[in-house]
């Protein structure tokens, strides 16, 4: 059998002016049926992609910002959003969407797994990962 | 527990070089490649970025400083300039590599 | 250490299919295992059978096609990444109505679950993009 190991998706990017956002939101999907420990990191543009209120029907293009929101049915137990790169955006948490988690076995629940992290906590969480994907 | 990291960009391209220092943990690896390796050469406004990093190991990788008409002298002092099979032991050598693209 | 390999970007447009092949080789020429190069976002572009790149320069499918012939590399290319870019197998090809394929033996196409399984049966994930 597989070993369980410590995933963590780094995203860097903004939403929509490249595909790279899109298409790693596609791995995460996918990667929920191999039962890892999946954590997602967003800095730098990255936080971008967790703001709100986005709509893309003047845009003809694909809103997936939705899709965020369904994370939590897929495995995914935390959102780590860098503090920095928000406050260089002028952004604060309120700006960006709450993803609901529930684990079915036990019940517990989590209101909202996005969670702001300090430089200092982004390093460790990179550094405890096993394996990081880049997009 | 260290990792090694690669910086594939120019630091006056993106902030990748930046972004890589700050979230680096003491010990690491850093590997500079591709356009990445302008960020290894004296006399930028870049190279202050890499001398207070003190913590961290510089690399780069030979073929692209050369591509790039970079001498060995140019580069910053301390960055170890290390060929493909240099790259590959760094990366069995550190716990994981991390793409800072 | 066994490695996987993920690849981003299409050839020429970008240095990393060059980083990436670089790489594989010297791992294989130091006797490491590569489990797999993942092909993903404009990293199918690799995949493709149809260029006629200059003479004087390298012709990057090719030489992914002839080290994945020396060393039985497994060369995957993202199935919807590849549906996207326009790169097409037998087997896409029926499915999805087209009359043409498009891609270099002995790249294959599959899912993202094979990304998702190198990553885990390897030691070692090594990314390259942009």
């Amino acid at each position: 059998m597989s070993d369980i190991k410590k995933f963590m998706y780094l995203n860097r990017r903004a939403p929509y002016g490249t595909i790279y956002a899109w298409e790693s939101l596609e791995v995460v999907l996918i990667a929920a049926a191999f039962d890892q420990e999946v954590s997602l990191m967003f800095a730098d543009d990255g936080v971008y992609q967790l703001v709100k209120g986005g709509d893309t029907s003047d845009s003809d293009m694909k809103n997936f910002m939705p899709t965020y929101r369904t994370l939590g049915d897929y495995g995914v137990r935390h959102m780590y959003v860098d503090q920095a790169s928000l406050d260089a955006r002028g952004l604060t948490t309120d700006d960006l969407i709450q993803v609901e988690w529930e684990d079915w076995e036990t019940e517990e629940e989590v209101d909202n797994i996005v969670e702001a992290v300090d430089t200092d906590k982004v390093s460790e969480l990179l550094a405890e990962s096993e394996v990081v994907f880049s997009f | 527990m260290a990792d090694l990291y690669t910086v594939n960009k120019s630091p006056f391209e993106k902030n990748s070089l930046e972004s890589v220092i700050k979230f680096s943990t003491p010990g690491s690896a850093v590997l500079l490649i591709e356009d990445g390796v302008y960020g290894a050469t004296k006399g930028t406004t870049a190279e202050s970025m890499i001398t207070a990093a003190s913590d961290i190991k510089f690399y780069v990788l030979a073929s692209d400083l050369k591509a790039r008409g970079i001498s060995g002298d140019r580069i910053i002092d301390g960055i170890e300039s290390i060929d493909y099979a240099g790259f590959v032991d760094l990366a069995v050598a550190n716990d994981k590599v991390q793409a800072w693209l | 250490m066994k490695f996987t390999i993920q690849v981003n970007e299409g050839p020429y447009q970008h240095q990393a299919t060059d980083s990436a092949y670089h790489f594989t080789k010297s791992a294989l020429d130091k006797g490491h295992e590569i489990f797999r190069v993942f092909f993903y976002h404009d990293g199918v572009l690799n995949g493709t059978r149809l260029t006629s790149p200059p003479q004087d320069d390298r012709n990057i499918v090719n030489r992914w096609v002839e080290l994945a012939k020396e060393h039985d590399l497994d060369l995957v290319l993202c199935v919807a990444a590849a549906q996207r870019r326009g790169l097409v197998d037998e087997g896409e090809a029926e499915r999805n109505g087209k009359d043409a394929t498009n891609i270099a033996e002995p790249f294959r196409i599959s899912g993202l679950g094979q990304l998702i399984e190198g990553a885990i049966q390897s030691d070692r994930l090594v990314v390259f993009g942009d």
